[in-house]
């Protein structure tokens, strides 16, 4: 089904007989497979409000990311949470639709200065289930009426009710940019100046080691002048960490965002979260074919052999691995998700009853 | 505001209901004599008060999870405190509840300046946790303005946020973990020190929920290090619709200011005449900060002031050293204690469109007129939170009732034009009967079925956020069906 508005959506769901599995535009298969009548959101589409002044859009589920980049681009704004595009990791296409984008919670490299795609998120409309159409937030900056089932909804894979409509903060586009490159540095090095980096005052809005180039890159943003001295006292902050090279790439940070070095490669895709400082610990248990580092080293990407199991890699570091990449198979298998205590478990699976009686809604989709 | 009637059977059990907490807590951390519990029978939402059944200060999660369990068992409320400084009456007592503080935990229990966080008891007041990190320039950024008093406990319950929240967030975008105890006293850990847990979003879900869903012991927040510098830049206007309007160009020019304040003509002749800040004699007043290098400050000043100056502004005053930006501030942070010693007050803070700024004030002048209240405002003018706060003499007969009835109507007001009922305050009590006008009773449902999740029973400061109506059936039902 493919529902143009939210009461079509509603009474879809409130009548369906079975599973429903819900896709936005089917750019970012993650998850363990489902089973079920397909849902697109796609016919539900077009902006509603933008208010360049007050830095808030309001956009149906179903709207292309690119029309909502495009239409703030316009505005010399954006999405400042730096959505990474999965088509070129995951080997998908389609059009990518911003109530995909916050069903995954997805956020790029700057996720480490302004917050991630659920920070960004000041309010959804959704239907549950059950096919209740319901709201939560709205479209203002601050909002603590109530519960926040924003967040909630934010990374919750339309497990607990389709996105119907999304209001999200915007942020102006920086005047220039410019990264400094560490050269020829090893992970303990590199994750040691991107930690100087960000703990620093000089606004670090992106900080990525690539271990194959053994090259540390750290990101900064604003008006002209204040990029160049704040690069400049930067550079002096890292001093004795090795070589240094300035570059104005842009592009870089897109291969950063959307892990292009494993495009095209062979194998499973995990992604680790962790705190920085454990990052070269879990990169040397893990002996990965590939590896990029994002988030000041907090997130950690690899590509492994087939079927490999890298939660033992973490074994005695807090944090949590998601296997985003693998064929259907294996992620039956292996938990996509990395598994919850008890605790919070049995809370997730009695919020997902609440929201989805039935059990209908990309059921198992998080394990 | 109306409360629910006390249980007569958790009333008459109070003896063997202390007697259990008792056993499981010190001595000196159960408080139940009637002259001691008084202290506890208010927040800073003055105008309603109600001794509880008794307090305790646990000093342990586990002394909390031991305290959780038996009011549980009991079906005895508990209504959990930080420093009792909700302006919502998010910690006011019922006669039949337990008042839980978290005070005596306050410790700093790991700071990281690598990874960038500290993590420390719930009990820790804000302004304390920046004050564990300094010595190494860091800083923990929500500043609600009770940041000295306000503990992380209370922020995390209210989601607080502050005057700096346009560039750092509210409380929710700077915690990232809680290890938090259910009303039947288990002991859960969510989030960490690492980004963005696995699974669905509980720690959002927890942060802003008012208490009601668990008690926080523990809580691992963000750190950032300080900016070099930071200076305001003070702007009068002869119109409120002007300031308006000047807002909206300075965001529109890509320029985000670490803070955007608004005063009208009321809170600033107030001010001045407590505090002598020097203000310009305007009808509208905007103070915005920005930080960086000293020449980044004063490029960004100068874009801001060029701004401005489309606007016909009366006066534009550039700070240029500590001193300035201190005399800058000095009114706008003496506001509520000047509106203090002239008159009663109640201070509101629903939020809305920016766009939406010169009509609100307008119905808001026209309100306080029909009413016959005066009412200041000040304003987080970036992100549309408003302060209104209304003048009334609390002794005087139906004041109070006049007063939250023009509350309501300005909070109406904010719904209306697209914003909402609180930006950073909470729902408490103070708001718990508008949310219908804010939400469709589906909508409240949802909310309500999330609280059936993490406490069944409805024991956990129960009487708040949701119009007593909608949640009465839950709070008797739960109960009566033991």
């Amino acid at each position: 089904m493919r529902p143009e508005t939210e009461a079509a959506l509603a009474e879809n769901i409130a009548a369906a007989r079975g599973p429903l599995r819900i896709v936005g535009g089917g750019t970012r298969d993650i998850g363990t497979p489902v089973a079920g009548e397909l849902v697109e959101t796609a016919g539900m589409s077009g902006i509603t409000l933008y208010e360049p002044g007050a830095l808030t859009l309001v956009a149906k589920a179903g709207t292309p990311l690119s029309e909502i980049e495009a239409a703030v681009a316009a505005e010399n704004q954006r999405l400042a949470f730096e959505p990474m595009d999965h088509r070129g990791l995951l080997g998908t296409s389609g059009t990518s639709t911003i109530g995909g984008c916050v069903a995954a919670n997805v956020s790029g490299p700057r996720r480490i200065s302004v917050g991630a795609c659920r920070d960004h998120m000041l309010g959804v409309r959704m239907v549950d289930g059950a096919g209740r159409i319901l709201k939560n937030g709205g479209r203002v900056m601050k909002n603590v009426t109530g519960y926040d089932l924003v967040k909630l909804m934010s990374g919750s894979f339309g497990t607990l009710g389709v996105l119907t409509e999304v209001s999200l903060k915007v942020l102006p586009v920086a005047q220039t940019q410019a990264t400094i490159i560490l050269h020829d540095v090893d992970a303990v090095r590199a994750v040691g100046a991107l930690s100087a980096g960000l703990g620093s005052p000089y606004e670090v809005t992106g900080a990525a080691y690539d271990p194959a180039l053994r090259e540390a890159y750290l990101r900064i943003e604003g008006f002209e002048d204040s990029v160049a001295y704040r690069t400049g006292e930067l550079k002096k902050v890292l001093a004795g960490f090795g070589e240094m090279s300035v570059s104005d790439d842009v592009t870089l940070w897109e291969g950063i965002r959307d892990v292009s070095v494993f495009h095209g490669k062979e194998g499973d895709v995990w992604r680790i979260s962790v705190r920085p400082s454990d990052a070269p610990a879990v990169l040397e248990a893990a002996g990965a074919d590939a590896a990029l580092l994002d988030w000041g080293g907090g997130v950690i990407w690899l590509r492994v052999a087939e079927g490999r199991d890298l939660r033992t890699a973490l074994q005695g570091i807090s944090g949590h691995a998601t296997l985003v990449r693998a064929s259907a198979q294996t992620r039956a298998s292996l938990a996509v998700f990395h598994p919850e205590d008890a605790g919070v478990r049995r809370l997730s699976d009695a919020l997902r009853a609440k929201f989805d009686p039935r059990g209908i809604l990309n059921t198992g989709l998080m394990g | 505001m109306e409360m629910p009637v006390p249980n007569t059977a958790v009333l008459s059990k109070k003896a063997a209901v202390v007697r259990r907490l008792s056993e499981v807590l010190p001595s000196d951390a159960v408080i139940h004599e009637e002259r001691e519990v008084k202290a506890y029978e208010c927040d800073a939402l003055t105008a309603y008060k109600c001794p509880p059944l008794a307090a305790v200060l646990p000093s342990t999660t586990e002394q909390v999870a031991a305290v959780l369990k038996i009011c549980h068992e009991e079906n005895v409320p508990v209504v959990p405190r930080g420093s009792g400084t909700s302006l919502a009456g998010g910690a006011l007592p019922t006669a039949d509840c337990v008042i839980l503080g978290v005070s005596r935990m306050n410790e700093v229990l790991e700071t990281n300046y690598d990874d960038r966080y500290v993590r420390v008891q719930s009990g820790r007041t804000n302004l304390s946790v920046t004050g564990a990190v300094e010595e190494n320039e860091f800083f923990y950024a929500p500043d609600p303005s009770s940041q000295l008093a306000c503990a992380i406990a209370g922020n995390i319950a209210m989601n607080s946020g502050g005057a700096h929240c346009l560039k750092y967030g509210v409380t929710t975008n700077n915690l990232m973990g809680v290890k938090m105890v259910t009303m039947e006293g288990e002991i859960l850990e969510i989030g960490g020190a690492h980004l963005d847990a696995a699974g669905l979003d509980l720690l959002g879900l927890i942060c802003g929920s008012e208490g009601q869903l668990g008690v926080v012991t523990e809580a691992t927040l963000r750190i950032l290090r300080k900016p070099e510098g930071a200076r305001p830049v003070l702007v009068a206007f002869n119109d409120n619709e002007v300031a308006g309007a000047c807002v909206a160009d300075i965001i529109k020019a890509g320029v985000l200011p670490v803070a955007i304040e608004f005063m009208d003509r009321l809170c600033i002749e107030t001010t001045e005449n407590f505090a002598q800040a020097g203000y310009p004699d305007c009808n509208a007043l905007l103070i915005i900060e920005v930080e960086g290098s000293d020449a980044e400050i004063d490029m960004q000043l100068d874009l801001i002031a060029k701004i401005a100056a489309k606007h016909d502004p009366i006066e534009v005053r550039q700070s240029k050293s500590a001193e300035e930006s201190a005399a800058i501030w000095l009114g706008r942070k003496s506001a509520f204690g000047a509106i203090g010693q002239i008159s009663d007050y109640m201070c509101l803070d629903g939020t809305i469109p920016v766009s939406a700024l010169p009509q609100v004030l307008g119905r808001i002048g026209e309100l306080s007129e029909q009413y016959g209240l005066q009412v200041g405002n000040v304003f987080h003018a970036g992100d549309g939170n408003m302060h209104p706060l209304i003048l009334y003499n609390a002794n005087k007969d139906g004041d109070l009732e006049l007063c939250e009835q023009m509350g309501a109507d300005i909070l109406r007001l904010c719904v209306e034009v697209g914003g909402c009922l609180t930006g950073e305050h909470g729902v408490g009590i103070e708001k718990r009967d508008l949310m219908v006008d804010q939400y469709a009773p589906d909508d409240l449902d949802i909310q309500m079925s999330v609280k059936d999740v993490f406490d069944p029973k409805w024991l956990l400061n129960p009487a708040k956020v949701f119009p007593l109506a909608s949640s009465d059936a839950r709070r008797v039902s739960s109960i009566a069906a033991e």
